[in-house]
């Protein structure tokens, strides 16, 4: 049943990258607990409109957990406390009457913020293009069935490739390592037969830069695991590892 | 009330699609045989732009650079990976006939075609079919991993309107799966150096020279710095204009403003009243709602639909007094199946919608608004189990879960319909140029394959049908000719003309300062669209929603008001350029369901229908694309007419029943 409940919003405001920024707060009433953490900002964002101020600036598209597109610390975890859920998932039921709640930016020192809660993820981009992939062009490629691939196999595979790109891993680690993120994709192309052929040069192609981009090392802390919203396992960073050693040993 | 426009009126201008002669299966072949190429040299020197990173905009992009051409690609997100293609949930459909069920191409094209209402091109869907099994193929070698049986071999599930299993998927996360396959190809070019990204950028118009499509502006979204770039081609993939509605399964940033600009700068708008409204998404709850979320029409396969069968029931449910499990087999209407057997609850979209309409308002809706049906899983747990369940939508159930915070798996889900894709777009002739020469549309932004309904798991085969296999071959038919041309200075008169036009609108928008929020004139124009140009259309309703428009267009120009400054990130600008081109779009829809005195597909006119509710087609006076010609604002448009001509199949009405 719809209930409404009183918040505090403590939300960091910075105007552009270069300036200093800092926490605004904000009193919002009768929030419906139906509503959705995004859609109460859009509440108060079109406050803000009406009082001739500027909105808060934050990232969000697709608002149904795919795209990846939406971030935001909320009370010191990316896309809040609730596992398995993106910032436009939560919902302001899981919240209490009178609380106040911290709203931040991803910090990670290779996602530099452009304007209040937003931030450049361009480095996972950049990562993806230094090999994330399975060099085939359009056209010329063999019958979809002409490879069995083992069902156990594919279902892996597939887990690895849930994920959204949203960056809550490298947000997450005291490292600001981005070792999930790359990890995954490796995987995902490493279990099957079509991207095993490139595996070791990927993970090699992918590793060198992710650290020039400067995301940290990765000390196996499990944070990136514990707050992935597609709840990526960390068992593919050791599938990562195994193909960035035999990539070694192989030069 | 603007004048009737003359629609039936045989002299109406015609408008030539460029249909390759000869039988039906051969044409594309044909057409490959013997239409020009540009030789890889020469591939070199030609620039092309492409609009938007879906699975369109990614797959040509990718196909174009692998070529040897240069592109420059554009990306309203911050990322090519988030475009709303993403959130495509149950399948693509394919011919491949791996079930042994008697799939065939032909089968696959007729299949389209009929879900379409019969108001689509004969040439261009059955070359949809024919390249299907192509993009099977291709996304399996790029590492797409599709769902797969214990022997290794790739799973089919079924969908809407087809009695064979055709569509492929991954998880519930299909469209998530493809266009990351997309990605990759997309990001392998970028990486080296054969794409060029513009991610946060919006283009905000095409530029035109000597009557060809040379270029676009586009708005740093960043910075908010208005940029010129020039190509020999320009390809938009810029999606559906479903936003119109506001509430709507698409993404916020999905919107229409490169197709409105597109159609002013002289390309036709094609059918703009054939819309999709999805019967499966989770119902409207709240004022402050931002966006209605899809349940994938694969739950339809195991989720059977029904409302209860007396009214005091529903009344009791809706006061909260009675939960669905209270009622017995026997107190539940399962109308799909008791009204189309053969099909049942995978009738397809825009029959399943009316029919949960049509319930809702006799009276038998549950919910607390009545607007919803119940899709039930309980038989399908008996009969599979749980886990099987889970591992079939897991991610589905526990997305709705987490919005409506209800348990799928012990209570049956409410569903109602929600507008999800549009079929009408920019017109496009077969080789998928717009009527400006060198400007191409691809993918849902384009009217082409679809008809007057789409059949689910159709979208994502068209978009990477369009950008894999169809744009590359076709669009050198036309660069074949522009080998000479060369790469065009950004100072031209034409590209100064563009770029002021568009400083002159932004300026006029940001001095408005009125006391209208964006939103709340885009949610007012939302409502006006769902009310009087949604599933029900009427002559009286139509007329009502074309002045409430007109309305609405006056407040927007006179009241809005934005804040902050034009050269910054400024979403509210951003924002208020968008709403701008839905109410322009909105009014385009309205003339088009006001002008065809007919019911087709997703475009249903209360006035024509059967004796039993179904939709009346007119083939004899509406067998036509209609296609809008931009005269100015302020302007009426002028309506041409393609002509559908069927040679090789049959029109019927649609039945779903036996």
């Amino acid at each position: 049943m719809e209930k409404s409940i009183n918040i505090t919003l403590k939300v960091w405001r910075q105007a552009s990258p270069k300036v200093k920024g800092e926490f605004i707060s904000y009193k919002m009433d009768n929030v419906s607990t139906d509503s959705s953490f995004l859609e109460m900002l859009d509440v108060l964002n079109e406050r803000l409109v009406k009082e001739r101020k500027e909105p808060i600036a934050f990232d969000h598209d697709c608002r149904e957990g795919i795209c990846g597109m939406c971030s935001l610390y909320i009370n010191g975890h990316p896309h809040g406390k609730d596992g398995e859920t993106t910032t436009c998932q939560l919902h302001m039921r899981r919240f209490n009457n009178g609380e106040t709640i911290t709203v931040e930016p991803w910090r990670s020192a290779a996602f530099p913020v452009i304007k209040d809660l937003m931030v450049d993820r361009g480095a996972y981009d950049k990562i993806i293009q230094a090999g994330g992939y399975v060099s085939v062009n359009t056209g010329g490629v063999p019958d979809g069935n002409a490879i069995p691939i083992s069902k156990i196999d594919a279902d892996e595979a597939m887990d690895a490739a849930s994920c959204i790109g949203c960056g809550a891993c490298a947000a997450a680690c005291k490292n600001g390592s981005a070792m999930l993120f790359v990890a995954a994709k490796v995987s995902q192309l490493a279990l099957l037969p079509q991207g095993r052929i490139e595996g070791a040069a990927r993970a090699k192609a992918m590793v060198a830069k992710m650290d020039q981009l400067g995301f940290g090392n990765c000390t196996n802390t499990g944070a990136c695991e514990a707050e992935c919203p597609k709840a990526i396992s960390i068992s593919h960073i050791a599938r990562l590892n195994r193909e960035f050693l035999s990539a070694k040993f192989n030069d | 009330m603007a004048k009737k426009q003359d629609t039936t009126t045989v002299d109406a201008p015609q408008i030539d699609a460029k249909i390759p002669a000869g039988p039906l299966a051969e044409k594309w072949s044909n057409y490959k045989a013997h239409q020009k190429l540009v030789n890889p040299a020469n591939k070199r020197r030609l620039d092309i732009i492409v609009v938007g990173t879906g699975l369109a905009g990614a797959s040509a992009a990718a196909s174009l650079a692998e070529l040897g051409f240069n592109v420059l690609n554009f990306c309203i997100q911050d990322s090519p990976r988030r475009a709303h293609s993403i959130a495509a949930q149950g399948g693509i459909n394919a011919a491949k006939n791996y079930q042994n069920d008697g799939d065939s191409v032909y089968r696959l094209f007729y299949d389209t075609l009929k879900g379409g209402d019969y108001r689509a091109r004969e040439a261009n869907v059955h070359r949809l079919a024919e390249v299907s099994n192509s993009i099977i193929d291709q996304c399996v070698a790029q590492g797409v991993p599709f769902a797969r049986e214990y022997g290794g071999l790739l799973d089919n599930r079924s969908f809407g309107g087809a009695q064979v299993s055709r569509t492929f998927y991954a998880k519930g996360q299909t469209g998530q799966q493809l266009l990351l396959g997309a990605y990759s190809a997309l990001s392998r070019q970028v990486g080296k150096g054969a794409v060029k990204l513009y991610s946060r950028y919006e283009m905000l118009d095409v530029v035109v020279v000597d009557g060809r499509a040379r270029g676009i502006i586009a708005r740093n979204l960043v910075t908010g710095k208005v940029e010129r770039f020039s190509a020999h081609a320009v390809v938009v993939g810029s999606g559906g204009y479903g936003n119109a509605f506001f509430l709507s399964t698409n993404a916020m940033t999905s919107n229409a403003s490169a197709a409105i600009q597109m159609y002013k700068k002289g390309a036709y708008f094609a059918n703009p009243a054939y819309a999709q409204i999805h019967p499966t998404c989770i119902p409207v709850h709240g004022e402050y709602q931002s966006k209605l979320t899809l349940m994938s029409e694969s739950l339809r396969n195991d989720g059977r639909i029904w409302v209860p069968k007396k009214k005091e029931d529903a009344e009791a449910i809706r006061a909260g007094k009675k939960k669905a499990t209270d009622l017995s087999e026997d107190e539940r209407d399962y109308y799909l199946e008791r009204r189309y057997p053969a099909f049942g609850n995978l009738v397809p979209r825009d029959v399943a919608s009316r029919a949960a309409k049509e319930r809702c308002d006799a009276g038998f809706g549950v919910g607390n608004t009545g607007l919803a049906v119940y899709l039930d899983f309980s038989s399908s747990i008996q009969r599979l189990g749980e886990e099987t369940i889970r591992a079939r939508y897991g991610n589905l159930f526990q997305m709705y879960d987490k919005i409506v915070d209800e348990n799928p798996y012990k209570t049956p889900m409410m569903i109602y319909p929600a507008i999800h894709y549009t079929m009408g777009g920019v017109w496009v002739d077969y080789e998928l140029q717009t009527s400006v020469k060198g400007l191409f549309c691809i993918g849902e932004a384009n009217f082409s394959d679809h008809g007057a309904n789409r059949l689910g798991a159709s979208a994502l085969m068209q978009g990477l049908a369009d950008g894999y296999f169809v744009l590359p071959y076709t669009i050198q038919n036309y660069l074949a000719d522009q080998i000479q041309a060369p790469r065009l200075s950004t100072d031209l008169p034409e590209f100064n003309e563009a770029e002021k036009a568009m400083h002159t609108k932004i300026e006029k928008i940001m001095k408005i300062q009125g006391d209208r929020t964006v939103d709340s004139i885009h949610r007012e124009l939302g409502l006006v669209m769902w009310d009087f140009v949604g599933m029900g259309r009427t002559k009286e309703g139509l007329e009502h929603a074309l002045e409430r428009i007109k309305e609405i267009r006056k407040t927007f120009w006179t009241k809005v008001y934005v804040p902050g400054l034009s050269a910054d990130l400024n979403v509210e600008l951003e924002k208020a350029l968008r709403v701008a081109d839905f109410i322009e779009i909105g009014d385009l829809m309205a003339r088009d369901a006001l002008m065809r005195e007919e019911s087709c597909g997703g475009h249903f006119r209360e006035e024509y229908q059967t004796p039993d509710g179904e939709a009346l087609r007119n083939d004899e006076e509406y067998s036509f694309a209609s296609c809008w010609k931009f005269n100015g604002d302020g302007e009426e448009p002028t309506l041409l007419k393609e002509p559908l001509v069927y040679e090789f199949v049959k029109r019927q009405q649609r039945n779903y029943k036996a």
